[in-house]
This record gives C-alpha cells, sequence and structure tokens, in this order.
C-alpha cells in the first residue's frame, strides 16, 4: 500500500454519481454501487454527501459481528464480510456510525466499501477517487492534500461520547480538529432554524 | 413520404429505447482483455481521455487514462458508462426501409443506395439542388464535419447544409469573432486555477461541463474567488462566493452594469484599452445609464449584487470568465456574450497566465465541427462562404470551378421551416435528432412529414430517425478513427477500437459511396479518415483555425495540438492574444456596445410564468445514446419541472405532483420537483426527452438575428396540477417519453 490516503472534501461534492455508477462498474460487485452518494434535503439546497467507508481504527463493525466475519488487512483496510462466515444478521449495518456496510439480500451477504483494494493494493487509485470529478474524493499523500487544500485533514471523530479514528480523512476549515457529531433534532420548528441561506426567493425579497 | 410507418409504441417494440445494464460478455474478471485503447469520451466538448477495453471485437469496459492532462483520470457518469452503447440491443446492424404499416425493415446496402441516389437526382432535377437539404452534427469527427460540407456543396450542390450546432456554440462563436477575431476560446483550461476571480456566466457546469469543476475549485483552494450568474442554484453555485440568482434574459442588466461601475471607479485598464482595443468610447457611452438601480430591474435581482459583482471583478489582478448556453440560448444570445466579453477586455485582463476567457463547449466536437465548413455560411479553416477570395481556395483544394460552389444556405430553424413551407423536398441527416432539440417540437415532427423523401445515418433509431424512408446503419465514435477538437482548441485523436457490427458502416464510407454515385467518385477517393485530415490540413492552411501543422503523429505525442499550428514545427497555440494581439486585421479588440432588450416572448397574464430548459448530469443532448444506458437512465428517469415552494404553493402544486406545462406552443405533462434553489418567477424542465415528455414542445422557434440560435432559456408558459396521465405514449418506459 502506497503512502497515499484517501481524503473527502464534501464542500466539493456536485452530486454527479460518477463514484456512483465507477464503483458500480467493479468486477467483484457487478454492477452494485457500495458508495453511499447521499442528497441531504433537495427541497433545501442542491448539497450532496458522498461517503466511503472511512476505514476505523477500530472497527466497530468488526467488533458486533457475531461470527467474526470482518476482517481489516494488516494495512488497516476493513474488508467485506467474508462469505462462509457471514450469517447475515446486519449487526454491522445497525451499528456503524457512517452507515457503510450493506446487507445484500440477494446474495445474503454484508458487502461494503474496501478502498478498491484490488487497486491500492497494486499502487491505483481507488475507482471513485480517480473518476471524481470535483475531487471530493482524493487518493494523495499528505504533503500534495496540504501543498493543494485551504482546509486541513483530521480523522478524529466523535459520536456523543464514542471516539473514532479513521484511515479515511476529511477535509474541514482550518479551526476544526475533531468532528463532533452531536443528536440533533431531525425537524426543528421554524423558528429555531437559522436564516435559509439557500433560498433564492430570500435573495431576491428586495425585488420588486 | 416521411411518416411514421406505425405507431409509436410499435416503433418502440421495435427499435427502443431500452436499456442496456451489462457489459458485453456479462461481469467477468477484468484482466482478460486482449487490448485497451487510449481514447476519448464521445460526449460533451470536454473530450475526457478514457482507455477501452476490448474482448473479441467487443468494447467491455473501460480504465481511466490518468496521464491525458485534461482530466487526469477524471470521468463524469456519462463517460463512466458511455461503453454500455456498445453491444446494444438496439443497435442498427444494416439498412432499414421504411414499410408503411409494418414499421422498417432490413434492406441490401445496395438497394439502400440506390434508393437514396435516386431521390435526391429526382428530387434536385424537379425542384433544384437547393431543395436537397443536408442537416448534420457537432459530434461528428473533424474529418466527418469536412466531408459532410463537402458532400453538400461538390455531391449535392446545395446551399441548404447546416448542423445542430447552430443550437449550441453559434452565439459564442458569433461574439468571439466578432470583438476577438477568432472563434475559440482563449485560454488552455490550466489558465484557470491561477485566476483570483472567476465569473460563470450561465453555465451549470457541475451537470454540464463537470470535469471543469475541479479546475474551479482548484482556483479557491488558490485563494479566487467565484461569481456565479444562473436563475437556478446550481451545484457550483452553492459554494460560490456571490450568486446572482438572474432572471433569464436579464444577464445584460449585470453585464453591463458591472461596467458603468468599474468605469466609474476607475477599475478599467486604459492603457490596454488604447494601444489595444478600438470603440470603447462607445461602451462607455452605452453603459452610462446602466446604474446598478437600472440595471437591477433588468436582472430582476438587488442592485448590491452587481455592486458586488464589480467590486469582485474590477479591481482583481488576474480573472477570467467562462459562459455557456445559458446567456448564449436566446433571441439576444451574441449580444448577451459581447456585454460580457466587454468586461474581459475593459480588464485587460487576457492574453496572459491566467487571464482570460472561455466559452464552454456543448458538443463533443462543438469546437471543430463549426470549424470545418459544415455551417451554412461557412467553408473549411472558418472560412467564410460569401468571400470570394475564401471560396477560389477551397474551390481549388476540391478541384471544382469556384462558380459551382453554392451561396450561404439556410441554418438549422429556417432549413425546417423550408421543409414545414414546402420548399426543400429533400433531407440527409447525420447526428441531429431535431424532433427532441429543435425549439416548438410539434413544428418539427409536422415539418418532417411534409418530405417526399428522407434519409437518415443512424446507430440507434433516434426519435427523427423514425421518420426517415430510408435509415443507413453508421457507426459509433469508436468504431471509427478521427480527430475532434476540444473545449480549449485542443486537438486529439479519438482511435478505432473496434469494427462496425454486423452490416454497419464506417460513416464517412458510407458519405464517399453516396458521392460516388452520384458520379463525384473522384472528388470523393479517400482510403481512409486520415486521408480526409490531410486534405482538412491543407484546406485550413492560412484560415483562422489553421490546422496544416497538425498530424495525427504530433498529436499522439503531444496529447493533443492546439491550433492555430501554421506549421509542422510550429508548437501549437494554446493561449490566443498574448501581448494584446487579436484576430481582427487591425491586430485589436473591438468593443461593441449592448443595449438590453426583452426576450421574444415575456411572461404576461395568460402564460403568467418564464420557463427555462438545459440538461442533467447524466444525460447527453437528446437522449438517443443516455437514455439507453441503464445506470444513466435510473440516475434520472424522467424530466421533471423544478419550480419554488412560493410559487408550488400558488399552484396547490406538492412536490411529486403531476403538472401539465402549457405554452402557446405545445405542453407537457411531468412531475413537480419543489425545491428552493430557483427563481420564484422561473420553471426548469430538462429536455432530454421525447413525445409528450420534451421540454422542447414549449419553447419558442424565436432565434437570434445574427447566431440564429434558437432561444431555447426563455419562453412564458402556465402550470397547473393534474392526473397522471394514461394514453399509450404515457405507458411507455420513460426512456421512450413515458412518464411514472
Amino acid at each position: 500500500m502506497s503512502e497515499r490516503a484517501f481524503y473527502i472534501d464534501y464542500s466539493r461534492c456536485i452530486g454527479c454519481q460518477s463514484c456512483v455508477q465507477a464503483c458500480a462498474e467493479c468486477d467483484t460487485h457487478r454492477g452494485v454501487s457500495l458508495i453511499h452518494l447521499e442528497t441531504i434535503q433537495r427541497r433545501e439546497s442542491v448539497q450532496t454527501a458522498p461517503q466511503v467507508c472511512m476505514q476505523c481504527e477500530d472497527p466497530i463493525c468488526a467488533r458486533v459481528c457475531p461470527a467474526d466475519a470482518i476482517k481489516k488487512t494488516a494495512d488497516g483496510v476493513v474488508q467485506s464480510s467474508l462469505k462462509p462466515r457471514c450469517i447475515g444478521c446486519s449487526n454491522c449495518v445497525l451499528s456503524c456510525p457512517f452507515g457503510v456496510p450493506k446487507y445484500q439480500v440477494e446474495i445474503d451477504q454484508m458487502m461494503k466499501c474496501d478502498m478498491c483494494y484490488d487497486r491500492t493494493s497494486v499502487d491505483k487509485k481507488p475507482m471513485c477517487a480517480t473518476v471524481c470529478p470535483s475531487q471530493a474524493l482524493t487518493f494523495a499523500t499528505a504533503e500534495e492534500i496540504q501543498r493543494t487544500r485551504r482546509g486541513v485533514a483530521i480523522n478524529r471523530w466523535k459520536f456523543g461520547n464514542e471516539e473514532v479514528t479513521t484511515k479515511v480523512f476529511v477535509i474541514v476549515p482550518r479551526e476544526v480538529e475533531r468532528v463532533n457529531v452531536e443528536l440533533v433534532q431531525i425537524s426543528p420548528t421554524p423558528s429555531a432554524l437559522a436564516p435559509d441561506p439557500y433560498d433564492v426567493a430570500l435573495m431576491l425579497e428586495s425585488v420588486e | 413520404m416521411a411518416k411514421l410507418p406505425v405507431d409509436i409504441p410499435e416503433l418502440v417494440k421495435q427499435f427502443g429505447p431500452t436499456l442496456n445494464r451489462v457489459p458485453a460478455g456479462g461481469w467477468v474478471a477484468s484482466e482478460e482483455e486482449d487490448k485497451m485503447v487510449k481514447t476519448h469520451c464521445c460526449f460533451c466538448g470536454q473530450q475526457c481521455g478514457i482507455q477501452l477495453r476490448v474482448r473479441n471485437n467487443k468494447v467491455v469496459g473501460w480504465e481511466p487514462w490518468e496521464d491525458f492532462p485534461f482530466n487526469l483520470g477524471k470521468l463524469c457518469p456519462k463517460g463512466v458508462k458511455r461503453y454500455m452503447q456498445d453491444e446494444h440491443p438496439d443497435r442498427l446492424k444494416h439498412p432499414l426501409q421504411r414499410v408503411p404499416g409494418k414499421g422498417f425493415e432490413p434492406i441490401g446496402w445496395d438497394a439502400a443506395l440506390s434508393r437514396v441516389v435516386s431521390e435526391i437526382q429526382r428530387i434536385q432535377q424537379t425542384y433544384g439542388n437547393d431543395s436537397f437539404a443536408v442537416l448534420t452534427g457537432a459530434s461528428l469527427t473533424n474529418e466527418k464535419a469536412y466531408l459532410m460540407g463537402k458532400f453538400a456543396r461538390v455531391a449535392l450542390r446545395t446551399a441548404n447544409v447546416d448542423y445542430n450546432g447552430r443550437l449550441c456554440m453559434v452565439s459564442a462563436g458569433a461574439a468571439s469573432k466578432k470583438v476577438f477575431g477568432i472563434d475559440r476560446s482563449a485560454n488552455p483550461w490550466s489558465d484557470i486555477p491561477k485566476a483570483k476571480v472567476i465569473l460563470v456566466a450561465g453555465a451549470n457546469i457541475a451537470e454540464c461541463a463537470p470535469i471543469t469543476t475541479d479546475y474551479l475549485w482548484q482556483a479557491r483552494e488558490n485563494g479566487g474567488k467565484l461569481i456565479i450568474l444562473d436563475p437556478r442554484m446550481t451545484p457550483i453555485a452553492r459554494n460560490a462566493d456571490l450568486f446572482i440568482p438572474v432572471r433569464s434574459g436579464g444577464d445584460i442588466g449585470v453585464f453591463n452594469g458591472m461596467l458603468h461601475i468599474m468605469i466609474e471607479r476607475g477599475w478599467i485598464d486604459r492603457d490596454f484599452i488604447a494601444q489595444h482595443t478600438i470603440d470603447f468610447e462607445l461602451v462607455a457611452k452605452a453603459v452610462k445609464k446602466y446604474t446598478p438601480e437600472y440595471s437591477a430591474r433588468i436582472a430582476g435581482v438587488p442592485p448590491e449584487m452587481i455592486v458586488r459583482a464589480a467590486e469582485m471583478w474590477g479591481p482583481a489582478p488576474t480573472s477570467f470568465l467562462l459562459h455557456a448556453r445559458g446567456i448564449e440560448h436566446h433571441s439576444k444570445g451574441v449580444d448577451n456574450c459581447i456585454a460580457a466579453i466587454n468586461l474581459v477586455i475593459a480588464s485587460g485582463r487576457i492574453g496572459r497566465e491566467g487571464c482570460g476567457y472561455a466559452m464552454i463547449t456543448g458538443q463533443g466536437n462543438g469546437q471543430g465541427a463549426r470549424e470545418q465548413g459544415q455551417k451554412c455560411d461557412q467553408l473549411p479553416g472558418t472560412r467564410d462562404i460569401s468571400n470570394p477570395e475564401h471560396r477560389k481556395y477551397i474551390a481549388g483544394v476540391w478541384g471544382v470551378p469556384e462558380e459551382s460552389l453554392p451561396a450561404k444556405g439556410l441554418s438549422a430553424v429556417p432549413l425546417v421551416e423550408a421543409i414545414h413551407e414546402g420548399k426543400i423536398k429533400g433531407l440527409i441527416s447525420i447526428c441531429f435528432n431535431p424532433t427532441v432539440s429543435l425549439p416548438d417540437a410539434n413544428y418539427v415532427r409536422a415539418a418532417l412529414e411534409k418530405l417526399e423523401f428522407y434519409v437518415n445515418i443512424e446507430f440507434f433509431l433516434s426519435e427523427t430517425a423514425r421518420y426517415a424512408d430510408i435509415v443507413l446503419a453508421g457507426s459509433l465514435m469508436e468504431e471509427d478513427e478521427g480527430t475532434t477538437t476540444n473545449v480549449e482548441g485542443r486537438v486529439i485523436h479519438h482511435r478505432k477500437v473496434v469494427s462496425p457490427p454486423g452490416e454497419a458502416r464506417e460513416d464517412w464510407t458510407i458519405i464517399c459511396e453516396i458521392a460516388k454515385r452520384l458520379g463525384q467518385g473522384d472528388k470523393f477517393n479517400y482510403a481512409s479518415p486520415r486521408d480526409i485530415f490531410e486534405e482538412l490540413r491543407i484546406a485550413s492552411k492560412d484560415g483562422v483555425s489553421d490546422y496544416y501543422g497538425i498530424t495525427w503523429e504530433r498529436i499522439d505525442e503531444s496529447n493533443g495540438i492546439f491550433w492555430p499550428c501554421p506549421e509542422i514545427g510550429h508548437p501549437g497555440t494554446p493561449r490566443l492574444y498574448e501581448g494584446g494581439k487579436f484576430g481582427h486585421p487591425d491586430g485589436k479588440a473591438h468593443f461593441i456596445p449592448i443595449e438590453w432588450r426583452p426576450s421574444a416572448e415575456m411572461p404576461d397574464e395568460e402564460y403568467p410564468i418564464i420557463l427555462t430548459t438545459g440538461r442533467v448530469v447524466s444525460h447527453f443532448l437528446s437522449g438517443t445514446q443516455t437514455r439507453r444506458i441503464g445506470g444513466l437512465l435510473d440516475q434520472y428517469p424522467q424530466p421533471l419541472c423544478e419550480m419554488h415552494p412560493r410559487l408550488a404553493e400558488k399552484l396547490g402544486v406538492d412536490d411529486g405532483d403531476f403538472v401539465k406545462v402549457e405554452s402557446r406552443r405545445g405542453n407537457v405533462v411531468v412531475r413537480a420537483q419543489v425545491v428552493k434553489t430557483i427563481r420564484p418567477d422561473t420553471v426548469f424542465i430538462p429536455y432530454h426527452w421525447p413525445l409528450d415528455r420534451s421540454a422542447n414542445n414549449l419553447t419558442i422557434r424565436a432565434i437570434d438575428p445574427v447566431s440564429n440560435i434558437p432561444e431555447f432559456k426563455i419562453c412564458a408558459v402556465r402550470v397547473s396540477r393534474t392526473e397522471q396521465p394514461t394514453d399509450a405514449i404515457a405507458q411507455l418506459e420513460t426512456e421512450a417519453g413515458g412518464i411514472r
């Protein structure tokens, strides 16, 4: 495995789904994409967010697997479930804080992004990071990222009280050191919302 | 008698569109290919490098081509799934003839070509040479574009040849020619990340030129500011420094308003203007009345936005202007572009690193296909068909008397009108699907029905090919060889990857064979596309778009060469106008004063809402190819009508409701998509679908007086909630024009 690492910059994503389409091209999962591209709330904005497997240092998906079917390679890549062991219980699907593993009903097995292990293990870039037109998904050295990006790359997360460190980095504004994910009310009352920066009508309110 | 031989559901059953979801030979381990061919995507003007994977003369997959400098391996979803058009069940593999009551039946090549030639001769002898027209496309290679122009002028001797670039690049091209003297993007894309402010006017880059996104984001990483003009908050507008949600047709308000402020505050380069331009004083006078308040009323935005844009653009050390169809698809498209370009030359920021201007070419060979002489007003080398010197030179290259060359003919929209009026009786078309792509689609369909004879060269039976008497099975981009010229002016090489399937033939051989049967074989005696390119080099020599120094070998060695390239030893010209030297004979850039005027059809009481049309990322143009690829169709299966919640509330429409959108020309029923990212006075419908789902049923047949581009970006409509349609067309799959 090269010294290059995987970086996600959500602010760059344009929602084009190249990553989804390219992921589905892989011969090992044959037309099924293992990357998630979330359209956050289309009514409110065009914001989208790609989600690859973050490759946790201590992967919760593997810890909760009753069949010990999820293994991490020596170079830190968490693999899809082992077919002979996977019992299709979906513990991993429920436990992953990033929502990555998918239970594939047709084959009764969990599959997930393994950062294109077939490519990265021979020093190629993962397919999604190769094709990504916006380079929201990038596979690069730390030096390249420092030289070409304004933001800073971090890999520490806090979900409630659970701290997670990942092999995959996200690029965030310079002052951020750790991504803290708090519980939020899904449908806040309108009065609790900040003024909507993406509502075109509000931008034009002073126009007759 | 170019009428549908059977009803549409029956035609769809025979020829699709149907969806391909699995590569040829199924999903198998990727190591087993026979060869990997470096070539380019067939879709948009960016022409990304890609490697196609071949097994048993079948394209079975692809690999990124990470060394190609424009895209470095990056691809949009269309590029990723493009290979699924190969080995497609709908692929035409032999010529077809129309059989009323039955549909289309196979016919041998000899019989098909004999029929074509005898009909051409009959129609031209009965009604005159110009009664037989040629419609072509901007996704053709340079070689094929050159061949089509020569075929029309030499083999058919008809004036009436035009192409679907008329719906794409002509406003930008005409404006560039008027101001700069050259019709080409002025800079290579590598200049974009070096600009400190970038103005993007009417370009949904994330969806229509996705690879350009990274160039914009690189500029922002370098501290550059981004200004976006669009009636919709597109994905790049979401993160722009300044988003101006301009009313469609109001762009001149922003441009003239910005220049007004720049002059007032001294943010213009007076030395550059004095040395390298003419007529600035006319423009200065014209923009005098464009105060922020006056401009803002035209643009439909708050005046502060225009002031802010001028404050960002005016004093910047480096800058880059990009524009596309959003300002070009107007009955004042040329004026819109000129007003934007005036901002560039007033700043003096052009012709050097990080400073310049580009139009974002839409179609695959949108740049090259407009240079090689298949436009009604042009000869190869971007030469003018009305210029005696130009005519004489090309007549010499072709070995025909100058007086035998026809005069300027009709452009695409007037050409279809001449068919409707019965003045044009016969048509040959290639690479053009006007029943989906031209405005006022009901009118276009009615026109086609009036043709006495129509022959169409196609690889899939497009919605337009359904009207043909004879369909000749042609080639996909990867089944032939040739060059294209990308968005930057870089001439690149499309390699032949596989042979056409069945009895299908390379397009150029079909055209040459028809010419031969018309008795002009000696003028079309090419052994290969390379032969055509060699003649094109000479035909373009000393023209504006000079390819003389470009050879296929040089292209391969250098990953493309930028024209003008006048000599074999010449390195090509990535950046135009260095040292303030422009393309006009006087070497200057020509300022042209622009006055705003209303669009052809403004909203009124009867039709109170503005309709604007455009594209989505997973489809290409009229959808002939992308509506046949499962992954792309799944991503955006059917057209949606985007509207703001405030408008939706007024109309009593919820997200997902069926709505009827009506204009004075026709209607569509589609589902509503309620989003806050669009102006409340405007609705948007993408145009890639046919029949009752065609946004072009609504659009207006108004054209720009100079460029003749149609006004796709604004017409007046009304919208009402309706029930799900259940007729036979509605029940088709969405790729065929149905609705779910």
